[in-house]
């Protein structure tokens, strides 16, 4: 009962606050990695290199799901921003659904620019199926396409090691975020610009997605207010001998 | 048709949600066999994902690209693989050869290289990113390493006091870590919400 009632109590804020957004403009604080990616993209359209984005290993029938669908989010965006370069950006992913998902949104992206010609099948691709094999896939494509900058967003394990390395090791700008804590821990320590936590899903709202992501982010913003509402509550009441 | 999609999309997202609060026989059967259509579909994906990778690698030989060697050596091995996996089943030796004697030596490679890749980011850190919570990170990865360091003389700073210290860092640790996990629950909530109600559509070219 908790549970239904948390998802609809989620569902109603969200449409109520997507409806309340249309009217006032979001302020979002400012992230160093979104700012730097937005100049990053722009040069790559500039100077003819390409956009590397690697969605990870999500698979959507589980709950990793959802970092890919934030990875899905943001390659809509950058699609249409680097439609009109000479060089499309290449979408590789660690899963066959995802795969398919990322043609379908740059496909979806070159449309809405105008450039629905531009978009080759090619540019979306299954790097591997196993952690390694993904990286083993994905590493070439920094090294031999002309890369200069890559976005690594979604789910992967530590495995993400080996991307940062190849994007450092290539000079390429590198933005990561991941759902894995362990991914996390790594992208901190060896990536330009990591995003930490739920930041992963702040990528729509920053990349201009639309206004459903920027009221996502405040209705994360309430509900975790409610979890640390229930969170010293229970300990009060705990602390109190009320057993719940 | 985008509509008719995004229909298909939020009524099986619904029903398999409802099954799952609300275990009532026919949701349950509706939600089993709605999941089952799906895992068809994963699967079917597989098959043309597979192809997508020789599609791509074809190409590169053709256009005869830098490193094109590797995807030429990949394309043979996959039709080998494949072949033998056909003829003989997945059980036959060659198959198990296959995998113990390349793919396993091939990941534990990699995995090797990932402990020299992680050593060496730890090293550069400070040089990228000079600052307090690095320094902290830094640190504390250190204590925890020396702390669980396996030694002939037992824990390095005694029985009790290791423990004390491990326990200590733990705690936050632990606290870190849920604090992120609670974050990334909650974008997981709202990322599915706005799929499952149709205002995210990452399918049928919208």
């Amino acid at each position: 009962m908790l549970a239904i009632g948390l998802v609809l109590f989620t569902a109603l804020l969200l449409l109520a606050i997507t409806f309340l957004r249309r009217k006032s403009p979001a302020v979002l604080r400012r992230i160093e990695a979104f700012e730097r990616l937005n100049r990053v993209v722009g040069l790559a359209v500039e100077n003819g290199t390409r956009l590397h984005i690697s969605l990870g290993r999500g698979n959507l029938f589980t709950s990793r799901g959802a970092s890919a669908l934030a990875g899905l989010a943001m390659l809509r965006r950058l699609a249409e921003r680097t439609s009109m370069s000479d060089r499309p950006p290449i979408v590789t992913s660690g899963d066959a659904s995802l795969s398919i998902l990322s043609q379908d949104t740059l496909q979806a992206g070159y449309r809405a620019a105008g450039a629905e010609d531009q978009y080759r099948v090619s540019t979306g691709r299954l790097a591997g199926l196993t952690p390694f094999s993904y990286a083993a896939g994905t590493i070439p494509v920094t090294r031999d396409e002309m890369v200069s900058a890559n976005v690594v967003i979604g789910d992967f394990g530590s495995e993400s090691a080996l991307l940062v390395e190849a994007a450092d090791r290539e000079d390429t700008h590198l933005v990561a975020a991941s759902d894995n804590l362990s991914a996390q821990s790594i992208l901190y320590a060896s990536a330009q610009d990591p995003l930490i936590g739920e930041e992963l899903f702040a990528s729509g709202a920053y990349m201009g997605a639309g206004i459903s992501h920027e009221a996502s982010l405040q209705v994360q913003d309430v509900l975790r207010w409610l979890v640390i509402v229930a969170i010293l509550g229970g300990a009060i009441l705990k602390l109190l001998g009320i057993n719940f | 048709m985008r509509v008719f999609t995004a229909a298909i999309a939020m009524v099986s997202g619904l029903i398999v949600l409802l099954g799952y609060f609300y275990p009532l026989d026919a949701l349950t059967q509706l939600r089993i066999m709605l999941t089952d259509w799906s895992i068809i579909i994963a699967a079917m994906a597989v098959l043309v994902g597979i192809a997508n990778l020789v599609f791509v690698q074809m190409d590169k030989i053709r256009r005869r690209e830098k490193n094109s060697i590797y995807g030429a050596l990949l394309v043979l091995s996959l039709i080998g693989t494949f072949g033998l996996g056909l003829v003989f089943g997945l059980d036959h030796q060659l198959m198990r050869l296959a995998v113990d004697a390349v793919i396993v030596p091939v990941e534990s490679s990699l995995m090797a290289i990932l402990a020299v890749t992680l050593v060496y980011a730890s090293i550069r850190l400070l040089r990228r990113r000079a600052d307090v919570m690095t320094v902290i990170f830094l640190l504390i990865a250190l204590i925890f390493l020396v702390l669980m360091m396996p030694t002939p003389f037992g824990p390095v700073l005694g029985d009790g006091l290791n423990g004390f210290t491990l326990q200590i860092l733990g705690m936050f640790s632990r606290g870190g870590a849920r604090g992120l996990l609670i974050g990334i629950a909650l974008g997981t909530l709202l990322t599915g919400i706005r799929v499952l109600f149709g205002i995210d559509r990452p399918y049928g070219g919208n």
